[in-house]
């Protein structure tokens, strides 16, 4: 698992970027907690820059937008969808368990949501 | 509506194709395109394309599970639109009659008067890309003509692979006309901390060789050293085929917001087109990679007679350029009167955000470099005003 700070201090509509195999973005999106690939799969972009929009991310460069929930793209012009990752919280720690890599099925954060929200 | 013709295959092309079919559209598609590949995505052909670090797969804007069922007609130049029936005339004699024509056809590079010496360049497609990567070895001299985006992309390029690098602009600093005199010279200090040679009010008077570029000779007699040579000075609209047509043609297509031209089921998008917009009041002719993914959704609802309702930002002019390893992103409208302000961060030490306000005070255009949150707030904002 990796530790990716305080809960405290991830208030509802911001972003950070956490090292795992590959650099991952965790969001706060109105009191939910969802962890996804931080790179866009359209070109080099960090998706953790982005703006936050109900459960999706629209990348900063070319809005492509993500599903937090699931990593799919809404259209064009990313074609692929970034992994999401688990995201869970112990005593107001925030971790995130990464998935496996690409090719591997998408596991949601849904478990982990529930003990945010508490 | 049963069928439709989309002349031009780059990514207001397909973006439109696309956007029919979003909106429920059935019938016929037939998308023709001037080059010979399937779509492609412009922007990394000066940049990571033209570095060499993705390749020709990557860059493509087709994905292999979507099904669009697209008649191609790749290689194929339309030279007449007849209005009436909407009928496209091929180069190769046929003709593609439809219920609606969607034009997308782009701009092409602007050329130096020839005749030219060979290894001199313009960069606008894959073909160009290609031509020109394969003269950028390390410890070749590369005169750049022209500062504006494709010409800093080129150069930051070209330094990143090893070659010797000079950028001769006509004006006192680069971009000057689009990010203003004090943001240009923020954009000059990036060639030149790259060691990159800026050349101001360069005006360029002879390119010197014959079977061969070997230099490029000011109007103050200086001569720069060159083995090859690329010509960043601007694109123009590729409308001259419409001639006759009876579309109505001013610096590209005059449309109105949702790209409606004056001639029934006929639409114009992209670099080709000269809209109506919401965000100036007053058309322009955006040669930005988001307008073409864009302005086709609201074209294509016109068509079908569907309500389309973008996001607010949607509207707000946008474009980005990478340079030096600093993203640079822009949006907004810059005129004369505006003056511009450091809202964050230092220009002279790295990332920063600077706005961009009228005479009246209000913020009309916001510029980030290397700060993309902040940025996507600002467009945001900015959006409100229209």
């Amino acid at each position: 698992m990796i530790f990716v700070g305080e809960l405290s201090e991830l208030p509802p509509g911001e972003s950070v970027r956490v090292q795992g195999e590959v650099a991952i973005a965790v969001f706060n999106a109105d009191g939910e907690l969802y962890a996804i690939d931080d790179t866009c799969t359209h070109q080099d972009a960090s998706l953790s820059d982005g703006w936050l929009e109900g459960c999706a991310v629209e990348c900063p460069l070319h809005a492509a937008c993500f599903d937090l929930r699931t990593g799919q793209p809404s259209g064009p012009p990313a074609k692929k969808p970034v992994r999401t990752h688990a995201v869970e919280v112990h005593d107001g720690q925030i971790y995130v368990r990464e998935s496996a890599p690409v090719g591997a099925a998408p596991v949601g954060a849904e478990a982990a949501v529930g003990e945010v929200v508490r | 509506m049963r069928t439709a013709t989309v002349v031009g295959a780059s990514l207001a092309g397909l973006a439109s194709a696309r956007a029919l079919r979003e909106h429920g559209f059935d019938g016929r598609i037939t998308v023709i395109g001037e080059e010979k590949h399937a779509p492609y995505d412009r922007p990394p052909l000066s940049k990571e394309f033209l570095a060499g670090t993705v390749t020709e797969e990557d860059i493509g804007l087709t994905a292999d599970d979507e099904d669009l069922r697209i008649d191609w007609a790749l290689g194929r130049t339309a030279t007449a639109l007849h209005p009436r029936e909407r009928t496209v005339v091929l180069d190769d004699g046929n003709r593609v009659a439809s219920d609606a024509v969607v034009l997308a056809t782009g701009a092409r590079a602007r050329t130096l008067p020839g005749p030219l010496p060979g290894g001199v360049h313009t960069l606008r497609t894959l073909d160009d890309a290609q031509a020109l990567r394969r003269e950028l070895v390390p410890g070749a001299r590369l005169v750049v003509i022209g500062g504006g985006f494709i010409g800093a992309e080129v150069a930051s390029t070209a330094a990143g692979l090893g070659c010797e690098v000079d950028v001769v602009e006509a004006g006192s600093v680069p971009l000057q006309r689009v990010l203003g005199a004090q943001m240009g010279a923020v954009c000059a200090r990036l060639h030149t901390r790259n060691g990159v040679r800026l050349h101001p009010h360069g005006r360029v008077v002879e390119l010197v060789g014959s079977a061969r570029v070997t230099a490029v000779r000011l109007e103050d007699g200086r001569e720069l050293p060159a083995d090859t040579v690329v010509a960043g000075i601007g694109a123009l609209p590729n409308t001259e085929w419409l001639h006759g047509s009876g579309v109505l043609v001013d610096d590209g297509v005059r449309t109105d917001e949702a790209g409606a031209t004056n001639v029934p089921g006929v639409v114009a998008v992209g670099d080709c087109a000269n809209s109506h917009r919401a965000y100036t009041g007053a058309p322009l002719r955006l040669e930005h990679w988001t307008n073409a993914l864009q302005q086709p959704a609201a074209a294509a609802a016109a068509l079908l007679g569907r309500e389309h309702s973008p996001p607010a930002h949607h509207a707000v002019p946008y474009f980005w350029s990478d340079q030096y390893g600093h993203k640079i992103q822009f949006a907004g409208h810059r005129t004369d009167a505006c003056s511009v302000q450091i809202e964050e961060g230092d220009p002279e030490t790295g990332a920063f955000l600077a706005l961009y306000t009228d005479r009246d005070d209000e913020v009309t255009g916001v510029l980030a470099v290397d700060l993309p949150r902040p940025f996507g707030g600002w467009r945001r904002k900015l959006a409100k005003r229209i």
